[in-house]
């Protein structure tokens, strides 16, 4: 419970939507969007609110507060006691959960349809009247230590992650991980969960995303009746935009840690999607990261794990649609015998050969039959349509923007793919990040040949 | 072959649970055997244009010879990789281009093929049709297990220096010993295994009076039929049996620790749990959800962290099985930590078992899961999942629909008594991986 979600992307992008038809829109006077998507599948219901505030948001030295404060917001307001507000949910059968990344934070529940009251009543009421105490805030923020203990701080691949964020951006606040430096955690005070909550946790900077069984029209109803009387306290959340200094050149970095295994990411700075309807770039790049490594006949496996046998496993990502800038991303860890070195080689061939010859028409079809079937497959996970949905307007596009994306893909070309392989993936743009395993302490690591990191 | 009249059963269910004043139409399963001797589970949904098909077989990593573990997981493995007439590339790319998914379950007791694709005739067809070749025509190239054990062997060194892989497979060794749910593919096992182990695995495992065909979604039952026939008539024929031996489910007090640099420890305590078909089943999924299987409301959450902010996960787990499968606690907690973490479930748990739950903890239990049954079946892919289940361990077709209802009936009692019968612990296991240095062997 109560996790983070990198912005990162190692599969196909996200998928896009199709089917929005009956998806209903309407802002509240107090500035909350609430959409609605009518689902009748089965008695259930998803809730899901939305604040646009994430880590980008956060300021040095105060890094990770986003992600305690989501912590926080489970620990009690005026009238529902700390630990309550989750008796409450599961008393009513529902889970919930909730997470935050770089561009937003979110809190859901999924129950019976019936029970969607009792939701809306719980998260109206933790979006103003929460209560932050430091006698929780402290036990809290040692819960947040343990997380980072556990996902990144012993987690080789992750500290790799964290260290080349770190090395990629210079200014922009996606340098910063999500859950916050230690020493940053070490410093935090509850002052700082205050002011956190008094800045973005407005109507008027969140959305209401609610999905299942339920009329919409009744669902705007009980918007107004939980959300409506919370008074947006500011005409406009206002915010620092950044924008990250152009790259001058290649930037190389070597992360310590225990492991067997060297691995391999390379970094390429990519475009962000910007608008929608005429942007066709990051359309291309969302195709390219498919030829790539799409489904298990795409480029890395088929060349790099099956026929040349360079790597035990290799992977691409690109993410159009975020609130900062992108990456266009690479990983690869080298076979028993191969070194980093040699599977940089591999990975920079295979980007030749996609420069030089580009893509040929039956991977392309292949990828956007793989985007129309998950567009179906998608119909399965109410959830997840709901999320979309949610980070759609968090970033900044609008869920309307979904259906539009869809055909986009659809319509990128052959040429359009090595055009962005061509632009993108140079050396001005990248940064490569290598993983240079340590042997556990006590436990002699034997010599292997080929190694170029020998110890 | 073991050739069964053609439909021999059709068992239809159409129920309605309406406990707690919350009614919700469970799926209604359909269940026949084919003409090959398959076992098929059904339920045909429209609302959206696909289908999942899963067939699963008695051949997880519990029938694994001991000298040779890691043949049940390379076998399942190399069948989707080279069938007569195809190879990788061509089953790879030839589900790709219709944006089918080729996927399967592999545990202890299970392994199985799966796929889940758009309805529309041709597309359906040749996906149907390549995991047909898959579980019928698998050809195990040389080459492609020479490749495979290569990239198992190296994930499996690395596992070697990673503290939740290192401290799971020393705790399932410390439960089971030298029973087959113990066995795990070491990389001394896996350099020995060759093509020949493969297709014998195959041959004596793969049978279709052994398989469990589910079909969920957008076909009729007709055409499931012959879905199911399809997929199973020309499984090898084996006459060969595979039983398990029982589970000792008294086992010693042990505990590990193991060091590592790891700045958090890793610990997992437990003992020999439950089956899936147990009498107690229900008592005991119950008594965990509340001791630590119901997220943020169980006892070892608020003890651990909610009261004293010592771990950001702590769980506990019955995972049932044929035979008992695990019951586990498990959490992580800087170093500096772990003892105080460790004295504080081993006491939560000694007060559960001696007390038992509160009728007021019982009652909340229950709220939550008769409540949120309807969260447990709507989906396609949980419904498929819970056939499988059904079909494999032999469950009453009205599992969906008694569950509920068993629910309710639990008591205080029951969960004490159960509990206390099968968890002692005087006689559990427990290891501590990246344990405080001053206590380290």
């Amino acid at each position: 419970m109560r996790f983070i979600l990198f912005y990162i992307a190692l599969f196909l992008g996200c998928a896009f939507n199709a089917a929005n038809a009956e998806v209903f829109e309407r802002t509240l006077s107090n500035g909350l969007k609430v959409i609605v998507k009518e689902d009748h599948r089965a008695p259930v219901v998803v809730q899901q609110i939305w604040y646009k505030a994430g880590a980008m948001d956060e300021s040095t030295g105060t890094t990770g507060i986003a992600h305690v404060l989501e912590h926080m917001m489970f620990k009690g307001t005026e009238d529902v006691p700390a630990g309550e507000f989750s008796k409450r949910i599961a008393a009513a059968g529902g889970r919930e959960n909730a997470f935050t990344s770089s561009d937003y934070t979110a809190y859901f529940q999924q129950l019976h349809k019936s029970k969607l009251p009792l939701a809306m009543e719980l998260e109206a009421d933790r979006m103003r009247n929460l209560n932050l105490t430091a006698e929780e805030f402290a036990k809290e923020v040692n819960v947040v230590k343990e997380e980072r203990r556990m996902r990144t701080d012993d987690n080789p691949q992750s500290l790799m992650y964290e260290t080349m964020m770190a090395t990629v951006y210079q200014q922009h606040p996606y340098q910063h991980p999500v859950i916050g430096w230690m020493n940053d955690l070490e410093a935090l005070t509850v002052a700082d969960a205050k002011i956190w909550y008094d800045k973005w946790y407005e109507p008027n900077n969140a959305t209401l995303v609610i999905g299942g069984d339920v009329d919409a029209e009744e669902v705007f109803a009980l918007a107004k009746k939980y959300y409506g009387p919370i008074k947006s306290r500011v005409q406009e959340v206002t915010r620092r935009e950044y924008t990250e200094p152009s790259q001058l050149g290649i930037k190389r970095l070597v992360v310590k840690a225990p492991a067997e295994l060297p691995q391999i990411f390379m970094a390429y700075r990519a475009p962000t999607m910007q608008d929608p309807e005429k942007d066709w770039k990051p359309y291309a790049l969302e195709i390219l990261a498919g030829v790539l490594d799409g489904n298990a006949s795409a480029r890395l496996n088929k060349h790099l794990v099956r026929e040349q046998q360079i790597v035990s496993s290799a992977g691409a990502g690109y993410d159009s649609t975020s609130r900062g800038p992108s990456l266009f991303l690479f990983d690869a860890t080298p076979s028993e015998g191969k070194n980093v070195e040699e599977v940089e080689a591999a990975l920079r061939q295979e980007i030749a050969l996609l420069v030089n010859e580009g893509v040929n028409e039956k991977e392309l079809k292949r990828i956007k039959a793989q985007v129309t079937a998950g567009e179906v497959y998608k119909l399965d996970s109410l959830f997840y349509q709901a999320m979309q949905v949610g980070q759609m307007e968090s970033m900044g596009y609008g869920h309307r923007a979904l259906p539009l994306m869809l055909e986009k893909l659809q319509a990128v070309t052959a040429e359009q793919v090595q055009q962005v392989a061509k632009e993108f993936l140079k050396d001005d743009n990248l940064t490569v990040a290598v993983l240079d395993p340590q042997p556990l302490s006590g436990k002699p690591k034997p010599q292997r040949k080929g190694m170029s990191h020998g110890h | 072959m073991a050739i069964k009249s053609k439909i021999m059963t059709v068992i239809s269910v159409a129920a309605l649970c309406c406990t707690a004043g919350i009614a919700c139409a469970t799926p209604k399963i359909q269940h026949w055997q084919s003409e090959s001797g398959a076992k098929v589970l059904f339920v045909e949904d429209h609302n959206i244009p696909m289908l999942d098909v899963s067939v699963n077989f008695a051949a997880g990593s519990s029938f694994d010879a001991v000298d040779k573990a890691g043949v049940a997981s390379l076998t399942r493995r190399l069948m989707a990789l080279g069938v007569t007439g195809m190879s990788e590339d061509d089953i790879a790319s030839g589900m790709a281009d219709i944006g089918a998914v080729l996927g399967g379950d592999f545990g202890q007791d299970m392994a199985g093929v799966s796929v889940r694709t758009l309805s529309q005739a041709e597309v359906r067809d040749q996906a149907l049709d390549i995991m047909a070749r898959v579980l019928q025509t698998p050809v195990f190239p040389e080459d492609v297990l020479a490749r495979e054990k290569t990239r198992t062997i190296a994930a499996l060194k690395d596992a070697e220096t990673k503290p939740g892989p290192i401290s799971n497979r020393a705790f399932r060794k410390a439960i089971y010993g030298d029973h087959p749910y113990g066995l795990m593919s070491e990389v001394d096992s896996v350099e020995k295994i060759t093509v020949a182990d493969i297709q014998d695995f195959y041959r004596t495992h793969y049978n279709s009076g052994k398989a469990v065909v589910a079909i969920m979604g957008d076909v009729s039952r007709q055409l499931a039929e012959q879905i199911a026939e399809n997929l199973t008539a020309k499984l090898p024929a084996s006459d060969a049996m595979h039983s398990l031996p029982e589970v000792a489910m008294q086992i010693a007090s042990s505990e590990q620790r193991i060091k590592h640099p790891a700045t958090q420890s890793h610990i997992l305590v437990g003992a020999p749990g439950m089956s899936r078909t147990d009498a107690d089943y229900t008592v005991l999924y119950v008594g965990n959800y509340i001791l630590g299987g119901g997220g943020f409301v169980s006892r070892l959450m608020e003890e651990v962290r909610e009261q004293r902010g010592l771990a950001y996960s702590v769980y506990s787990y019955f995972m049932p099985l044929k035979q008992p499968g695990l019951f586990q606690i498990g959490l992580q907690t800087k170093k500096e930590q772990a003892d105080e973490a460790l004295l504080l479930v081993r006491k939560t748990l000694s007060d559960f078992i001696e007390h038992g739950p509160t009728e007021k903890e019982l009652q909340a239990a229950k709220d939550n899961i008769i409540g949120g049954f309807p969260l447990r079946i709507n989906s396609n892919r949980k419904i498929i999942g819970y056939l499988g289940v059904i079909g494999y361990y032999d469950l009453p077709l009205t599992y969906l629909d008694d569950f509920t209802d068993k629910v309710e009936k639990v008591t205080v009692e029951q969960i004490q008594d159960a509990f206390s019968r099968r968890i002692n612990p005087e006689a559990m296991a427990t290891v501590i991986v990246g344990a405080p240095e001053e206590a380290t062997q």
